[in-house]
């Protein structure tokens, strides 16, 4: 029988599987209208993989550094652990930035939702993600809270490491989006 | 027995130190949210009725003009996604919320908190969606909401938004409470309860919850995207902005499809339930029962497309999806073997609960055979969107799932209430809902036959057609007047009904093995469990599964 601490962790798993069905739809779609595409922006004239990648490595280099976190949690190691976290949240606040800043030149050159299928589709994948980026800094500043109050091993669940999963999780999509936006789209067309 | 301490419930989370309506509406029982769930969906069942008597009163002769055509719009589609989002899913949600928790020994869900959260926020996708009367008017798109109908140039009213924010808050809900059914199942049973002795409902409610979490998704992602079209004024579903309408199709489907089973799934559990008490003999075939459970999730997610056999699919995709549609037949069908076959030698008492059960085998089986018979696309071609079709998924939803919910409900009502419910008034409804059942919808066999489209408010007289609406909607209204005598029942057995003790059935699973209603912690003590049955073991030690298996 699995241990009753571990339920927030399956929980989170059987989540992520109903996440991982949900984008599955929205990049279908995505890559449905990119293969057909219509008159004005695609992602090849719009996009600039290059800055975003850039703000897309502080996405990567957060599942490091949350890595590093749950191992000083393990340790215990309270400040490595507050630290490792602040790192994390301060990463993807930093992709957040870059994604803002995206959203707004792409907004200020007329590329807005309803513009074409290519707008629409790339905007409500990538939104939808940084709505998850947004739910998993919510998240995490409540576990920087509970651990430097030190009672994040208070509960009868291991709730750090149902976080941790679904930050993975969420930057893994990021991984998926970004290949078939920012590279292939952008780079096969 | 560890198990359950462990599971560590806050003491102050257990409601019953607050009185009157505050301790049901701020319970994390997991029996007052499964009362909670099937009172609001007993609620919608009333509302949903009316909508559907309201259709067939407006059908009752041909070229009647009682009600307007948008009217008729929003009532089928109102009526559809009543029945099917706020009807029966809570309602079989809310069955395995009050039992699986008792039948594997456990005090509570794994989550009692999100437990909660899904009901409310159902309950409150719900009233979102009914608000929509006050709001301008009903959705009418139906209750697919095709594209691009459903889109803001054919629909400008706020209707359909209402329908998708609802229909989203019910999916979210749904979803969480899937996840809390798999992470109770797999962390909470009691020591003993393998995999492998779990009770059939519990195997159902398990592989129901794994479809739950991959099928709601799929919906909320569509839903998402109409929403975006309808906001922003985008077109992904819309072809006159460059979109596909198909596409939307394809979404909505491969959610519909598994949706389907979802709805099914546990009424196969209760049926597997009732079945073997009622015949005094275990199930026949206990690993096909629950194996070909799971055959048919994972084949529900192939068969999406036998929705969309007259868009024009070519000649392969037609093949492969009337293929996997058949297939998905065999598993369902092997089912129907091995209820058949637990009757078969045993001492069957026919309660209500159980002549619900085997009218369950009758009418089912002939809702699968209807739905085989789609599966021969060139039939489907000529018969999509007749009242054949109507009278198929009413066969496999009303004569399947309803039928399986009331045999549900007759069952566990003494371990709910604690008390019995009349089986006098029990043989009315059920004769009542049997006969009314099937002189409303066979008939529509035939109607659609003869060509009759669904969705039409009115007809012209051709031949038959009176004749055959008239007894149809005769069938509508004796419904009707068998979901009053339910009601009466339900009434009296909680007014006048006899006490009914621990285990008035003399059943064999854990929920039986405590009191009626059960106490806030459940149990005093689990029995123990060395078996599929452990009652029978406990009542008759020299004759226990276990000895009788190895002798």
């Amino acid at each position: 029988m699995i241990s009753i601490r571990e339920r927030g962790k399956i929980a989170v798993g059987l989540f992520i599987f109903s996440e991982i069905n949900f984008f599955l739809l929205l990049i279908i779609a995505y890559v449905y209208y990119h293969s057909l595409p219509g008159p004005g922006p695609t992602a090849a004239t719009a996009l600039n993989p290059m800055r975003t990648g850039m703000f897309s490595l502080a996405l990567f280099a957060s599942s490091a550094t949350i890595w590093m976190a749950s191992r000083a949690s393990r340790r215990p190691d309270s400040r490595g652990l507050a630290m490792w976290l602040s790192f994390t949240i301060a990463l993807g606040v930093l992709f957040m930035f870059g994604q803002a800043r995206e959203y707004y030149d792409l907004i200020a050159s007329g590329v807005t939702v309803s513009r074409n299928l290519f707008a629409t589709t790339f905007f409500t994948l990538t939104g939808f993600h940084g709505l998850h980026v947004m739910v998993g800094l919510v998240a995490l500043s409540i576990t920087l809270g509970l651990a430097r109050a030190g009672k994040l091993h208070e509960h009868t669940t291991d709730g750090f490491g149902a976080v941790e999963w679904y930050w993975h999780f969420v930057d893994a999509v990021w991984v998926v989006v970004f290949s078939v936006v920012y590279l292939w789209g952008a780079v096969a067309s | 027995m560890s198990q359950i301490v462990e599971a560590g419930v806050a003491p102050n989370l257990i409601a019953s130190e607050r009185a009157g309506l505050l301790a049901w509406v701020a319970s994390v029982d997991h029996k007052q949210i499964g009362i909670l769930y099937i009172i609001s969906s007993m609620l919608f069942f009333l509302i949903g009725g009316i909508e559907a008597l309201v259709i067939r009163l407006q059908l009752l002769a041909p070229g009647l003009h009682i009600i307007s055509p948008d009217t008729f719009d929003q009532m089928f589609t109102m009526h559809g996604t009543t029945m099917i989002f706020l009807f029966v899913m809570p309602m079989l949600t809310g069955f395995s919320t009050y039992v699986v928790p008792l039948m594997i020994g456990a005090r509570d869900m794994a989550f009692p908190r999100l437990n909660a959260m899904s009901f409310w926020i159902q309950l409150f996708g719900g009233v979102i969606l009914y608000f929509s009367f006050l709001a301008g008017g009903a959705p009418n798109a139906g209750w697919f909401s095709y594209t691009p109908l459903s889109e803001k140039a054919y629909s400008s009213l706020a209707g359909v938004d209402y329908w998708i924010i609802g229909i989203a808050c019910i999916g979210i809900g749904t979803l969480a409470a899937g996840i809390n059914f798999v992470v109770t199942i797999i962390c909470l049973r009691v020591e003993g309860l393998t995999i492998r002795r779990l009770p059939l409902f519990v195997w159902m409610t398990l592989v129901n919850s794994f479809l739950m979490i991959g099928a709601l998704p799929l919906l909320n992602a569509a839903l998402a995207i109409l929403l975006v079209d309808r906001f922003f004024n985008a077109h992904v579903f819309d072809p006159a902005g460059g979109g596909s309408a198909l596409l939307w199709q394809h979404y909505f489907w491969a959610f519909g499809h598994p949706e389907v089973y979802i709805m099914i799934l546990p009424a196969f559990g209760i049926i597997s339930e009732v079945i073997p008490v009622f015949s005094r003999k275990p199930i026949y075939g206990y690993e096909f029962v629950a194996a070909s459970t799971v055959a048919i999730a994972f084949l529900s997610f192939t068969v999406w497309a036998h929705h969309m056999f007259a868009v024009g699919m070519s000649h392969i995709a037609n093949l492969a999806f009337g293929i996997s549609s058949m297939l998905i037949a065999v598993p369902t069908g092997v089912k129907i073997f091995n209820w058949t076959a637990t009757m078969y030698g045993g001492r069957i008492r026919f309660t209500t609960a159980m002549m619900f059960a085997v009218a369950f085998l009758i009418t089912f089986t002939i809702g699968g055979l209807s739905g085989v018979s789609f599966a021969v696309f060139p039939l489907d071609w000529q018969l999509t969107d007749t009242y054949y079709l109507v009278a198929h998924f009413h066969y496999v939803l009303f004569g399947g799932s309803v039928f399986g919910i009331f045999a549900g409900f007759y069952y566990w009502f003494p371990k709910f209430s604690g008390r019995m419910m009349s089986e006098r008034l029990g043989a009315w409804h059920f004769w009542l809902t049997f006969i009314g059942f099937n002189l409303t919808f066979f008939i529509q066999h035939v109607l659609g036959l003869a060509g009759m489209p669904r969705r039409v408010f009115t007809y012209p007289d051709l031949p038959g057609w009176a004749a055959m609406n008239l007894i149809s909607s005769i069938g509508a209204f004796m419904l009707g007047i068998s979901v009053l005598v339910f009601l009466w029942a339900i009434f009296d057995g909680l007014a006048n009904g006899d006490e009914a003790g621990d285990n008035p059935w003399d059943a064999w699973t854990l929920e039986w093995a405590t009191t009626s209603p059960p106490p806030p912690e459940n149990f005093d003590r689990v029995p123990p469990v060395r078996g599929r049955r452990p009652l029978w073991d406990l009542a008759h030690p020299d004759r226990a599964d276990e000895k009788v298996a190895s002798a």
